[in-house]
Parts: C-alpha cells; sequence; structure tokens
C-alpha cells in the first residue's frame, strides 16, 4: 500500500473514531474541564504552526521566498473578507508574479 | 408546552439552511482538490476518499501540507488527528441528543462538522439531531463535490509549481486560523505554536516540527 492510502486509511478511521467517540461511548457525559480548555486550544495552536513552516520552511531549511508576498497577500484578503478560494488564488497569483518578476 | 416539529420538517430545514455554507464548503473542497493533484501532493483517488471519509477540512489540508513538505506519513497523519480532536467535545455536545443505537449514533456523528453543529444548535446546549443530519448530508455531498472538481480542474492545471501554488497552504492555513484568535489565549498559543515550530525546523524531521507545536495547547490546563 502507498504512503497516500496508509494516511487515508488511518486518518479517516481515527477521524471517524473521535467524532463518534462521544454519541456512541460516552453517551453525553461531559468532559473534564482541563480537558476541554487543551483540546480547544489545539486549533490555535497547529494552525499557527502550518501556517509558518508553509510560509518559512523547505525541509530542514528556513528561508524567505515568494510565499512570504502571497501570504501577505492572503492576509489582505482575508482583512476584507474574500472567500477562502478566493484568498488561496491571490495568494498564489502573487507568489506567482513576485517569481516571475524575479523576486524570491 | 408545544409538540417538537416532525422529523422531515427539521431534516429540510437544516439541508436548506446549509446551503449557502455549501458553497462556501465546495470552493474550499475545489482547493484541496487542485492541491491534492500538484507536485508532491497525494493524488486524485486518495483525496476523493480522504473527502468522502474524514470530511474535516482543516485536517485535510495539514495532512496536504505535510505530504507536500516530505514528512512521513506519520507526521501527517499525527498532525491531523490532533486538528480534529476537537470533534470529541464537539461530538460530547451533541451526544444526548441523539436518537438510535450504537450503529446509527456511529453514522449520524460523522455528518458533524463545525458548520453542522452550528446549523443543529436550539442555545442553551440543545441540539436538533434531525436538523444536523439534512445540514451534514448536504454539506457532506459539497466538500465531495468540491473535491472531484478540484481534482479534474488541478489536472487541468498542469504544472502549478510555476504559478505560485506552493503559496496557497501558508494562506489557506491563515484564513483557518483567523477566526481561532477571537480571544487572548487563542493568540498566545498560536504565537507559541508558530514560534515552536520555526525553532524546530532545522533540527527536526519535517511534519515533526507541526506536532510539537501542539505543545502550545497545554496553556489551557493554567487557569485563566
Amino acid at each position: 500500500m502507498s504512503d497516500a492510502w496508509i494516511i487515508v486509511l488511518a486518518v479517516g478511521i481515527g477521524t471517524m473514531v473521535i467524532k463518534a467517540a462521544g454519541p456512541v461511548l460516552l453517551g453525553g457525559r461531559p468532559l473534564p474541564d482541563r480537558v476541554q480548555r487543551v483540546v480547544a486550544l489545539l486549533a490555535p495552536a497547529l494552525l499557527a504552526a502550518l501556517v509558518a513552516t508553509a510560509a518559512l520552511s523547505t525541509g530542514n531549511q528556513l528561508v524567505l521566498d515568494a510565499r512570504i508576498i502571497g501570504l501577505g497577500a492572503a492576509a489582505l484578503a482575508i482583512l476584507l473578507r474574500a472567500p477562502i478560494l478566493a484568498v488561496v488564488i491571490i495568494a498564489a497569483l502573487s507568489a506567482g508574479v513576485a517569481r516571475l518578476v524575479g523576486v524570491g | 408546552m408545544t409538540s417538537p416539529p416532525p422529523i422531515r420538517f427539521e431534516l429540510r430545514r437544516g439541508a436548506i439552511t446549509a446551503v449557502p455554507l455549501a458553497i462556501a464548503v465546495g470552493l474550499f473542497g475545489i482547493s484541496f482538490g487542485v492541491l491534492s493533484v500538484s507536485t508532491g501532493g497525494m493524488g486524485a483517488l486518495p483525496a476523493i476518499a480522504m473527502s468522502a471519509s474524514t470530511f474535516a477540512g482543516s485536517a485535510q489540508f495539514a495532512v496536504a501540507s505535510v505530504v507536500a513538505g516530505g514528512g512521513q506519513p506519520i507526521a501527517a497523519i499525527a498532525a491531523a488527528l490532533l486538528l480534529n480532536a476537537r470533534y470529541l467535545p464537539i461530538g460530547v455536545s451533541v451526544a444526548r441528543f441523539m436518537p438510535g443505537g450504537r450503529l446509527r449514533r456511529f453514522i449520524q456523528a460523522q455528518l458533524v462538522v463545525d458548520e453542522s453543529w452550528a446549523i443543529a444548535a436550539d442555545g442553551e446546549g440543545r441540539f436538533d439531531p434531525h436538523r444536523l443530519i439534512g445540514a451534514g448530508i448536504v454539506l457532506w455531498l459539497a466538500w465531495l463535490v468540491g473535491t472531484v472538481i478540484g481534482v479534474l480542474g488541478g489536472e487541468a492545471l498542469g504544472d502549478p509549481a510555476a504559478l505560485g501554488l506552493d503559496a496557497a497552504f501558508p494562506a489557506l492555513f491563515l484564513a483557518l486560523l483567523v477566526p481561532q484568535l477571537a480571544s487572548r489565549q487563542g493568540v498566545v498559543v498560536a504565537l507559541l505554536g508558530a514560534a515552536i515550530a520555526i525553532a524546530l525546523v532545522p533540527f527536526a524531521p519535517p511534519g515533526v516540527p507541526i506536532i510539537a507545536a501542539a505543545g502550545a495547547a497545554l496553556i489551557g490546563l493554567v487557569k485563566r
């Protein structure tokens, strides 16, 4: 089995179990307060790490290239409440244009 | 006390309420499809299978990003499941309103995503399970169809690296991060998470810095 299918299977089954744990196993008993607070903060921690690594790293190298220009354009688009597909396209286009003119 | 509205009414109400959100979810699915068939992506069929089974946007993009960055499968899996951990408390919140036996509840639970959960909320911690199902099905179809369109369109685009598609990932994650920054604790955790990840990039295999950043969430153990 290829790596891609191993990931699809593991993430698919894992997510199904996480989603069903409350309704099937716990039957509505609340989670401890501390657990809830940590779980709620996992999303900002991981998403920020994903922004940082996807924008600033290539393998084990920290690099500044056209991606940072794309990210800046995306930030502007988000501020202007653009829909998510528009944000993505604007980021890709500005990074692409920056490369064409030789920046980054 | 009035009798509860009929089941079909709530199913339809959930589905109709979900339509505007489904358009956004569909567009989001298109970007997932496009990125999956770009250079270094996971490929068309795995992407479609993942949208059908996992049905969770940010986790799927995390997988796509770690894979594109050359990370090990285990790193991609861990990042995705940590992002989906939020469905544990969300699942608990709707659990006591779900009818039926274990199998029926297992299937209903799969239709819980952030948007269907919000549509099903009746206030004061109450949820309508049928509205959740109606909304969940519409959103799932939108996500799946969007992914298929993205996969087909992405293959037509050709080699997208030249287009600057590698800048799409940080842009996407930023768009997903912004709504998480409503509280000061969210901002602090985000900054700490980014700092941990950047500090580890030169030393750790790709993907590992992202998982390590989850440690920033332990700030939640400190009482506010």
